[in-house]
């Protein structure tokens, strides 16, 4: 039978996303079942903490504010005009809603039933990113963002629920274990040296009969509760949960909640009266669920080989991927995989240390210089880093310097081996002049600063984003206040910096066109970091030292900071930091599409929009130019 | 002569058919409930004309609103087969003597239409016309008039403007409303979308009656 409202319900859905992600039919059945509800100005649709409703909605008239209360202060997220979809939450999680749906002006909204969509987000992988998406960008709230991490997990196992429950678990298959008569100490250091949280505890058949774990070493030793001497029967759980390797995921997470374990014993036949061979731990289900931040950090944690960082640093970049199509917010995106980053270059170094034939001679630091010393590397790039080594006698200078070199020699090769790029420039701890006593340091800084030349500012500017890794933080601490001691005494430096912040022009010509690069083999394309990135990072490093800031690296932050400070240019450090999100975003992406750095950017492949995208982001680029010549007097 | 009439009476009750008893019974169980949760049938009628004696029902359209809500699967949407057929109209409503749109027979819309309306408050704008062309359908069928309540969307818009602004003379069209109302006028003159119009007006205008939130059902019918 004619349903003519059906059919104008499905004429405005199907132009709207999702909706025009599905198939006609698919539309028309769904538009059959909606709700059309109006709402008087003021009228509120759901409440934060109301549990889920049955729909979730798309503006049809007018706006539907939504508001988020804290304490005593309700901050709006968002205003939905027509075609925009809301009071997503109960497709993607069981929680209640976290924001108040209140109509700004007289409303009409569709409501959508969820039980006719659900099967629809399922199969269809484009609505599901869709709607994930408008979920993620709709639930963020710049200012809280610490509370929005289960956003992360929320989808991410959602993504993978379907294909990865019914796959077998991938289990630890050389477990830790020792015999019965093992002392509590024993099994402790064979823990600690491991860095395995627990060991299986077994008998002369190697068959498991108990457990022990970090935090029984926690309860039960530590509190004082049993000596060190002590047997591991004494504080070992027993009798173990064991199954047999061909044990699904899903098997393993119902068993791990219906026992209350943290850890099964997967044995020959599945029962406690045979071999041990493996052990499946929480973490284990958690790592076959999918990319998830924490999981991959411990895996680089643990990895063993250079090999198996590449790989888990390969699923970083998945995860990277995967939040810039979700458009989950750049300081979001950069702040996990800096850890990310940082976290295998800490491993990098650990297992570089192994492979020296003495513990190092004294202390040292090792710092990240450039974008990852900014925490804005997101994709692989060169590496750029330094080497602090505490000060020695004179004669010893030369051996210790030896030792670092050597080091730092394995640490470089083996990030390039996993991904990252040696400095073209040579600006690497490996390099005689990056690995330095803290001495050698001060003074280099300082001969920088007072004998400035423009080559040396160059050289130095990628200094002042340095960020310490690994080692004795004091001795990176002790450099920065040295370095500002002798800015505060000397402030050429800052003219130089300055006419470098200022050297490339704006990236837009007279013509408001983009200004190419003339010649090589990237001619005609645009330099983004060149042209658009280097000019705000550079402004954004001399305001701050300007202003004896130190420990904010980010540009972004930087400029955020600057606002504060500076309430009458807050609009237009607002405007850079933004800037500077977007075009890094930008740069990402481009080099997740063509496998790069991203850098420089094929002018014909942008759509019109992003052109125009790009070109808003180059007027703070001038402005600030222009504020920095007056300020430090580079015009004259 | 009582004795007589009783067994008239009777008699009548006894004829009637069984999906008229039904309609007759759901409305004797009406129970007063708050505005928020009655039932109310929005619904338009496209016809050959304007005479109730004459002319025809050619379709009817109905949409059910409850709290502010007008659940699409819970809407009606029939169009009768007519002998007598006005070629004049049909640049209003767009329907063809033989058009592609099934069609079915003034009884089975009108069976459908009593099963569909049940008890609930029956909302038209100008509502008496479409009741009248209902009721002469009844007639036809030798059935009694329709029992339900009745609102008039013409009345209440009248009354929810100030009264500096209500001329009583004046008639308001659905088209005054709509654009008072700012409400599309797409589907005009349809009998669905029609209906659509008056739910969305319906609701509209309730909100403004209601500005102290004490609004009640007497109040929406015309005394």
């Amino acid at each position: 039978m004619k349903n003519t409202i059906a059919e104008r319900v499905f004429d405005f859905l199907k132009d709207f996303p999702p909706f025009n992600l599905l198939s006609k039919s698919k539309v028309l059945e769904i538009a059959s079942e909606v709700k059309i509800i109006y709402l008087e100005k003021g009228k509120v649709l759901f409440n934060q903490n109301d549990t889920n409703h049955n729909h979730f909605y798309v503006v049809r008239n007018d706006g539907i504010s939504l508001y988020k209360n804290s304490e005593n202060e309700k901050t709006l997220i968002d205003t939905c005009d027509g075609g925009d979809v809301f009071g997503l939450r109960p497709l993607i999680s069981k929680e209640n809603y976290l924001l108040d749906a209140i109509a700004n002006e007289e409303s009409i909204v569709y409501g959508i039933p969820i039980t006719i969509f659900e099967t629809e987000i399922e199969n269809n992988i484009k609505v599901n990113k869709y709607l994930i998406t408008s979920f993620a960008s709709k639930s963020f709230d710049p200012y809280t963002s610490e509370q929005n991490n289960n956003v992360f997990t929320d989808y991410i196992t959602k993504d993978n629920l379907a294909t990865t429950n019914l796959h077998s678990v991938n289990y630890t298959k050389k477990p830790l274990k020792c015999s019965v008569k093992s002392t509590i100490k024993e099994a402790a250091i064979k823990m600690s040296t491991q860095k395995i949280g627990c060991i299986v505890v077994v008998d002369e058949a190697c068959m498991p009969i108990g457990i022990i774990t970090n935090s029984d070493i926690k309860n039960k030793i530590a509190t004082g509760l049993f000596p060190i001497d002590a047997s591991v029967k004494k504080i070992m759980s027993s009798p173990v949960i064991t199954q047999s390797k061909n044990l699904t995921v899903l098997d393993a997470q119902l068993q791990m909640i219906k026992h209350n374990v943290g850890h099964l014993c997967i044995t020959e036949d599945g029962t406690s009266n045979s071999k041990l061979i493996g052990i499946l731990t929480n973490h284990d289900v958690l790592a076959s669920l999918g990319n998830n931040p924490t999981v991959i950090l411990k895996e680089i944690k643990r990895a063993k080989k250079i090999k198996e960082i590449r790989n888990t640093r390969n699923k970083a970049n998945q995860l990277l991927k995967s939040y810039l199509e979700q458009n989950i917010p750049l300081s979001h995106i950069s702040k996990i995989i800096s850890e990310i980053n940082d976290g295998v270059t800490i491993r990098v170094i650990e297992l570089s240390l192994k492979k020296m034939d003495t513990p190092p001679p004294v202390e040292f630091s090792w710092l990240a210089l450039g974008s990852q010393g900014r925490k804005e590397q997101l994709l692989y790039t060169d590496q750029d880093n330094a080497l602090i080594f505490e000060d020695v006698d004179k004669n010893q200078l030369e051996e210790t310097k030896n030792y670092f070199l050597k080091l730092a020699g394995h640490i470089t090769k083996y990030l390039h081996k996993i991904g990252y790029e040696y400095c073209p420039a040579e600006m690497m701890a490996s390099n005689p002049k990056w690995c330095l006593s803290l001495t050698e340091w001060k003074n280099q800084f300082n001969n920088w600063i007072i004998n400035v030349d423009e080559k040396a500012i160059l050289l130095s500017s990628i200094f002042f984003d340095y960020n310490h890794i690994y080692g004795k933080s004091s001795m990176a601490k002790e450099l920065t206040k040295s370095i500002f001691k002798t800015l505060n005494e000397r402030n050429l430096l800052f003219m130089y910096l300055g006419k470098e912040a200022i050297a490339s022009p704006s990236p837009l010509g007279f013509f408001k066109q983009f200004l190419v690069e003339n010649n090589g083999d990237k001619k005609d394309s645009f330099n983004i970091k060149k042209r658009a990135l280097m000019p705000l990072i550079n402004a954004a490093r001399l305001l701050v030292l300007s202003k004896n800031i130190s420990e904010i690296n980010n540009t972004a932050q930087r400029f955020e900071r600057l606002a504060e400070l500076e309430p009458q240019n807050k609009e237009l450090y607002q405007s850079c930091s933004y800037a500077f999100k977007a075009l890094l975003k930008f740069k990402t992406k481009q080099g997740i599409l063509h496998n790069d750095s991203g850098k420089f950017i094929q002018l014909e492949s942008l759509t019109k929009e992003e052109k125009l995208k790009l070109k808003r982001t180059f007027k703070p680029i001038r402005e600030i130019q222009e504020v920095l010549s007056v300020r430090f007097n580079l015009k004259a | 002569m009582t004795m007589k009439f009783n067994l008239f009476r009777k008699k009548e009750k006894h004829n009637l058919p069984t999906y008229f008893k039904e309609y007759q019974e759901s409305i004797l169980k009406t129970q007063k409930l708050p505005i928020a949760e009655t039932r109310f049938i929005v619904f338009d009628t496209e016809t050959t004309g304007f005479s109730h004696k004459t002319d025809r029902v050619l379709s009817i359209g109905a949409v059910a609103v409850i709290n502010n809500t007008i659940n699409v699967n819970d809407s009606f949407e029939v169009y009768v087969k007519q002998q007598i057929f006005k070629a004049e109209t049909v640049p209003i409503h767009g329907i063809l003597k033989e058009g592609r749109i099934d069609k079915i027979t003034e009884l089975a819309a009108l069976k459908l239409f009593l099963k569909y309306i049940n008890n609930a408050v029956l909302v038209g704008h100008h509502i008496n016309f479409d009741v009248q062309m209902i009721n002469e359908i009844l007639k036809r069928n030798k059935l009694p008039k329709l029992l339900n309540k009745t609102i008039d969307t013409g009345y209440l818009f009248k009354k929810s403007k100030h009264i500096v602004y209500q001329i009583e003379e004046k008639n308001y069209t659905l088209d005054n409303l709509s654009d008072e109302l700012n409400i599309s006028k797409s589907d005009r003159h349809t009998a669905s979308g029609d209906a659509y119009i008056t739910a969305i007006a319906f609701l509209k205008i309730l909100s403004r009656l209601n500005t102290n939130d004490t609004l009640k059902f007497r109040d929406l019918l015309k005394n």
